[in-house]
């Protein structure tokens, strides 16, 4: 710490210029698509239905993003009376 | 054919209906006929800040919904005579404003007067979209500040995609209104600057409004601030802004810290 930082305090304005660039750059690129989420919901329940009967209520997904990478978390409740995965089994 | 200008922001409190009331009152100060038109149903408040809020009769609601003329509805100013103002109406009935009714008085206002200045309610929902449906150009109303700023560019996505001039491929013309700017602090590095801003929104500015206590006195007395105080910073900031979406070619000066070196030595404010 110099002396002078002790008289000034350091702008505030630059960090609220860059934040917002980064923050607008991400919101207008996903302004008009649809819910990639939900998007993603929808056909990996399609797959997994073709194979095991699934409740909808029993599939979560969440997204959560990172600073360099995101993941995606799926996570499906199956009963264990599912004869085909019995015989899977 | 006059000019339909939505004044807009998304955020609140950012200085919509201030500004609806400054920039009306500059335009008809020169003469230009100017009808203001409050959007914000519900919560109306031009009507105060004009003056005119015990002169209330009927409203826009009353108006569209067919228990009262658009002549009977417009209220004249007292202080300037091409000046009116169409209230909203203090339903909470959200879906007091049919889309069609809007289009009609806008084109029935358009026919008589210059300028048909609609300010808009905070929020992006329907009232908000209403407003800028019908608009040739947009005045968006933007504070130096992160959340005003993010807040405009939702209301441009919205102005490029939901008025009824972007769906025929138009360009609706856009300017940026920064209001509430503090020389004082931007120069001290502690409020974003107007270069950002603009950098950021990628919008042509109308203007600066230098933060001003006339602003307030003004709306206390329920004057526009340029004509409450014609020499105020804040109000020749409008007056200068007026004559921009007038079509003039005036630069924009940035607002300076007007205090000398004894006045910030022991902080006084500047008036």
């Amino acid at each position: 710490m110099t002396l002078l930082s002790l008289f000034k305090r350091r702008a505030s304005a630059p960090v609220a210029r860059e934040r917002l660039q980064l923050l607008l750059a991400y919101e207008r690129n996903n302004r008009n698509k649809p819910d990639l989420v939900a998007i993603l919901r929808e056909e990996i329940m399609a797959v997994i239905g073709r194979h095991i009967q699934i409740d909808q209520d029993q599939v979560q997904i969440t997204m959560d993003r990172g600073k360099t990478t995101s993941t995606l978390e799926i996570d499906i409740q199956i009963p264990n009376d599912d004869k085909r995965l019995a015989v899977a089994c | 054919m006059g000019k339909v200008i939505v004044v807009t922001s998304g955020k609140g409190g950012v200085g919509k209906t201030t500004s609806t009331a400054a920039l009306g009152a500059a335009l008809a100060q020169t003469g230009k006929r100017v009808a203001l038109v409050d959007f914000d149903v519900g919560l109306r408040n031009l009507d105060l800040v004009m003056g005119a809020e015990r002169r209330v009769v009927f409203d826009l609601v009353n108006v569209i919904q067919g228990h009262a003329k658009l002549s009977q509805a417009l209220i004249r100013d007292k202080r300037i005579d091409t000046l009116f103002l169409l209230a909203a109406s203090q339903t909470r009935d959200k879906d007091a404003l049919t889309e069609e009714g809007v289009a009609d008085v806008i084109a029935r206002l358009n026919q008589v007067f210059d300028y048909v200045l609609c300010d808009s309610p905070a929020g992006i929902e329907r009232g908000a979209q209403l407003a800028m449906r019908f608009a040739d150009e947009a005045v968006i109303i933007t504070n130096p500040e992160v959340s005003s700023v993010r807040d405009s560019d939702r209301i441009i996505g919205l102005l490029d995609s939901k008025t009824m001039k972007a769906e025929r491929g138009e360009e609706l013309k856009k300017h940026v209104l920064v209001t509430r700017y503090d020389a004082e602090r931007a120069a001290r590095g502690e409020m974003l600057a107007i270069d950002d801003v603009l950098e950021i929104l990628s919008v042509p500015l109308l203007g600066i409004i230098p933060e001003s206590q006339g602003v307030l006195r003004a709306s206390n007395v329920g004057a526009p601030v340029t004509l409450n105080e014609p020499t105020n910073p804040a109000a020749k900031a409008y007056m200068d802004a007026a004559r921009r979406l007038e079509g003039e070619n005036l630069p924009v000066v940035l607002p300076f810290d007007k205090r000398g070196l004894f006045d910030r030595l022991f902080r006084r404010k500047a008036a």
